[in-house]
């Protein structure tokens, strides 16, 4: 594949901080998993260009690449949100009316689960179960538990997120 | 290299080690029906309808001929009731998403009923038989698979399938044993003239699923 198919020019400054991360493994295709998570903690999710320069510095064929980028639920090809909430729909927190919360959570944010707000605000996921089920129904705003939250408690949090 | 002696359908037979209890069975003559295998390509182990019955010592199993290694004194069952058993309930499941093809004519040998499970018609089995070959035979890697699980599905990289696939002309096709991939490629080839990028997959009708999964956004 050619260098200009993969690394369009406007989008070259968003390619450093790529090449910083790919330096840092040196180039190593066994630590594609490691280096597609680090590229995702600084964008969000994994652009199309980037897997595929991916696959040529790697020297990895792209089907591997997608392969496994889609094969692990913690890889997005598509954008997320600034702020991804996550609401636990594991068996505890269903039976503490997870659902409801999930209800009240996807009418404030406008969204419903797996979607991205328009302005790149929220992301909102419903995950498995989270490890505290004692605290449940869980909510998750960026990386902080939530115990039950309350309407009110969800809009003030929300507001809060940029 | 080391030779191993063992048995199959009670006939005794020589190879060497290393060689699967397929390729042992078929140099010696017995068939045993397979999807995914081509002896151009690595194992994949995938549609399991090569599995037989092994028994080493006193516990009889079952496992799939085209990727286990014979070794001596194994007595393997092609043909036994428990094999023939699995083997139609796999055709029955496949035939719930594929049911044309290989899939329909090894149904009708094995004698499999068509409505037994639910259909839903993807036309295909996931056995990478187009993936790998187009990995490993033409290097090319123009196609891959996608997602996991239940979403797993086969696409087309447009980046490469447009460079690779008119001079290769889709020798991939006549691999599919669901008989379905080249009439999906045919209405899809048009597509290839567009300049964004988009990935084509052969479940068709999950085509917009995938774009959203893979688009970028301007």
């Amino acid at each position: 594949m050619s260098q200009g198919l993969a690394m369009p020019k406007e989008e070259a400054t968003l390619f450093i901080k790529v090449k910083e991360i790919c330096a840092k493994h040196q180039g190593k295709s066994s630590a594609l998993i490691q280096i597609m998570l680090e590229i995702q903690e600084e964008f969000n999710w994994l652009p199309r260009e980037i897997l595929l320069w991916l696959s040529e510095k790697l020297n990895m064929p792209l089907n591997r690449v997608y392969d496994i980028a889609t094969f692990y639920k913690v890889f997005s090809l598509i954008p997320r949100g600034r702020n991804l909430v996550k609401v636990c729909t594991g068996t505890a927190c269903h039976v503490r009316k997870a659902p409801v919360m999930l209800r009240r959570v996807t009418q404030l944010l406008g969204i419903n689960p797996g979607e991205t707000s328009s302005d790149l605000r929220f992301t909102l996921e419903t995950v498995g179960c989270l490890g505290c089920c004692a605290l449940g129904p869980v909510v998750v705003i960026n990386d902080e538990y939530y115990s039950n939250p309350t309407t009110s408690e969800l809009e003030k949090l929300f507001k809060e997120c940029q | 290299m080391k030779k191993v002696s063992l048995t199959i359908d009670g006939k005794e037979i020589n190879v060497e080690e290393q060689t699967t209890l397929l390729q042992a069975a078929r140099a010696a003559g017995i068939q045993i029906p397979t999807l995914c295998h081509d002896d151009r390509l690595a194992p994949h182990g995938s549609c399991r309808l090569c599995s037989v019955e092994i028994t080493s010592g006193k516990k009889a199993r079952i496992v799939a001929s085209c990727v286990y290694p014979a070794a001596n004194g194994l007595v393997v069952e092609t043909k036994s009731p428990r094999v023939v058993k699995i083997r139609k309930v796999i055709l029955e499941l496949l035939q719930a998403s594929s049911p044309k093809g290989r899939v329909e004519e090894l149904g009708r040998i094995y004698g499999t009923s068509t409505d037994k499970f639910e259909k839903e018609l993807t036309f295909c089995i996931l056995c990478g038989l187009c993936v790998r070959y187009c990995s490993e035979v033409k290097k090319a890697d123009a196609l891959g698979f996608i997602g996991r699980g239940i979403e797993k599905q086969v696409v087309f990289f447009p980046e490469i399938a447009l460079k690779s696939c008119p001079a290769c002309e889709g020798q991939c096709f006549s691999l599919c044993p669901t008989g379905i991939l080249p009439n999906k490629f045919a209405r899809s080839v048009p597509s290839f003239g567009r300049s964004q990028p988009t990935v084509f997959p052969v479940r068709l009708w999950d085509e917009e699923n995938f774009l959203n999964l893979t688009r970028n956004i301007e």
